[in-house]
């Protein structure tokens, strides 16, 4: 396992741009060098050989947890609905999407 | 020798009718009143709801019946436990004001038992940090030194108990948000097997990380509230499917026979003040009849990279779901995209920010092999590094943090330093293994300090009888100058 070059100011304003989140020009300064530190300590890790080690997403094992189909109490949906920042007709009210006219 | 329980006497004087539980309400209600402006402890003090349930446990008592196993016990909760009506925050802006609809499944069980609930704690913002400044309602400081840091992030939990504000607490422990905190304010604070206690209404962080536990002042009073809050729960699917646990019934078995690892590693980082008391420690399992050794456990030494790349991975799924729809801050914007943009951007503060790029960064394609995937590797092997050790061991031993509390703002502007501070709290969350911190005594500094045993899966009794035997042999606890008779 090789360890990957070190992160630059441009992958930052694109993984900002993926996970939605708008930075100032200092925030992406600032962020690539902390980002960068915290990867450069894990090259530790990224460059152990690892070979044919199973990965563990999950400690402990519990699968396919199933319930019979049968109707139970849900959440009120005026309740819900009176948390929502915009609501119209008892649905959630968003701005236009895919450019469409409001 | 039986531990002391404090909460467990108050709940028995409630349930004989000696004490009035809203008497008790009062009481810490005055306290905090009195003492929390200087600690910011609490985001919300809920001292209406606090009276109405008490008095609700008073009439149970006068009309004959059993108000349950916390009768009238003040307890604090984590701002990030999802209570009807309450408003829950996480400490972040994004959820300002945000009441849920519905319980937590541990804030369910606390009712059922009696217990009175006080009001929400300051946090780390959505738990991501380890001294609680990471707060959008500012930071939480240390009733033992208001210049030094509670920990975090379940740092207003901790502050709390040891401020004499509640006798107990809830946190969530993902990477050692509860163990930390209680150990730099000089309380008891147990992480449990991950599956032990529902996650249902505890805002996700880090799925296969976290887990909610107890903070107590004793460790009777500690495997009380884990006894109550713990067993199986069909609204969490991650819930494991087993009886009840009954740790309460084991903690004064004692350590004869017992045989406990002082783990050389978690050593190896920490101050020499913090590893005199955890070999003192040590030496006083020794002297109730345990063997004791050093073992060497090198797989852990890897820990720290890799939950900081599993965690904010999962952090940045988790997260994804702020977007201004449903819930909480919406910042308007000309179409959606953007409104989710501006609503993220404001909402989240620097440190959420910092680990939803990490973990979008590390999971996108062309790195996810070199870093995620490469941890979680890394996590196979500290779960067989952690088998091996407990092949030949019961319980393993160190220190909770390298140092006790540290002085607010010292590690602010360096995420990586900040993120040292728990390094060795970290593997048992990787292997979804239980662990408590006790308090044993102060450092140089006077501040205390807290040693942690490490056990397997689901040993939670016997991780707790060890604690119990230290924490009996523990020296004076430093006691908060606030502190009022629990």
């Amino acid at each position: 396992m090789t360890t990957p070059k070190r992160l630059t100011r441009a992958e930052v304003a694109h993984v900002a741009g993926l996970a939605r989140l708008e930075l100032t020009e200092d925030e992406l300064d600032l962020f690539t060098e902390q980002l960068a530190t915290v990867l450069d300590h894990a090259a530790d890790v990224a460059s152990l050989d690892l070979e044919g080690v199973p990965l563990t997403a999950h400690a402990m094992s519990v699968t396919n947890v199933l319930r019979p189909d049968e109707p139970r109490p849900v959440l009120d949906r005026d309740e819900v609905l009176s948390q929502a920042p915009a609501v119209e007709d008892h649905r959630f009210r968003v701005p236009s999407i895919l450019g469409e006219a409001p | 020798m039986t531990s002391p329980r404090p909460a467990y006497n108050l709940a028995n004087a409630v349930r004989s009718g000696a004490r009035s539980a809203l008497d008790v309400a009062e009481e810490h209600l005055s306290a905090i009143e009195a003492g929390d402006g200087g600690i910011h402890a609490f985001n919300l003090v809920t001292a209406d709801l606090a009276r109405q349930q008490a008095m609700a446990v008073d009439r149970t008592v006068a009309d004959g019946g059993n108000p349950g196993l916390l009768a009238g016990v003040p307890v604090a909760l984590k701002d990030n436990l999802c209570t009807r009506g309450v408003p829950t925050t996480c400490s972040s802006r994004m959820l300002a004001g945000w009441c849920p609809p519905y319980d937590a499944t541990v804030v369910t069980r606390l009712r059922e038992a009696g217990a009175v609930v006080l009001g929400k704690t300051n946090m780390d913002e959505f738990a991501m940090g380890s001294s609680t400044e990471t707060s959008a309602t500012g930071p939480t400081r240390n009733p033992h030194d208001t210049s030094r840091v509670p920990g975090g992030s379940s740092g207003g939990s901790a502050a709390a108990v040891a401020a004499g504000f509640a006798p107990l607490a809830l946190g969530s422990d993902t990477g050692g948000s509860i163990r930390q905190p209680a150990a730099l304010c000089g309380v008891v604070g147990m992480k449990p097997t991950y599956g032990t206690v529902s996650r249902y209404g505890l805002v996700a962080f880090a799925s296969s990380l976290d887990q909610i536990g107890p903070f107590a002042r004793t460790v009777g009073d500690a495997a009380l509230l884990f006894d109550v809050i713990g067993g199986h729960d069909p609204c969490d699917s991650t819930s494991l499917n087993r009886p009840t646990p009954r740790v309460l019934s084991v903690l004064d078995d004692g350590v004869a026979g017992l045989t406990i690892g002082v783990v050389t590693e978690f050593l190896d980082g920490a101050a020499p003040d913090v590893v005199a008391r955890v070999r003192a420690a040590a030496d006083a399992l020794a002297a109730a009849g345990a063997r004791v050794e050093e073992v060497s456990v090198p797989e852990v030494r890897f820990g720290l990279s890799a939950y900081y790349l599993i965690a904010p991975g999962e952090a940045s799924s988790n997260l994804a779901r702020y977007d201004g729809v449903r819930y909480g801050l919406r910042v308007d914007a000309e179409d959606t995209a953007a409104m989710n943009a501006a609503t993220r951007s404001t909402g989240f503060g620097a440190e959420v920010k910092r680990r939803i790029m990490l973990g979008t960064y590390v999971l996108s394609a062309g790195y996810m092999d070199a870093y995620y995937n490469q941890a979680l590797r890394v996590r196979t092997r500290i779960i067989e590094g952690f088998a091996t050790a407990y092949d030949r061991y019961d319980v393993l031993l160190g220190p909770t943090a390298p140092t006790t509390a540290f002085a607010l703002g010292e590690k602010t502007g360096d995420p990586l330093a900040m993120y040292l501070s728990d390094v060795c709290t970290i593997p048992s969350n990787l292997a979804g293994h239980p662990a408590i911190s006790v308090p044993f005594g102060a450092g140089d500094d006077g501040l205390p300090v807290g040693v942690q045993l490490l056990g397997p899966a689901l040993s939670e009794g016997t991780i707790m009888k060890t604690a119990a035997v230290v924490e009996d042999a523990a020296p004076g606890l430093p006691v908060s100058a606030l502190g009022v008779a629990v």
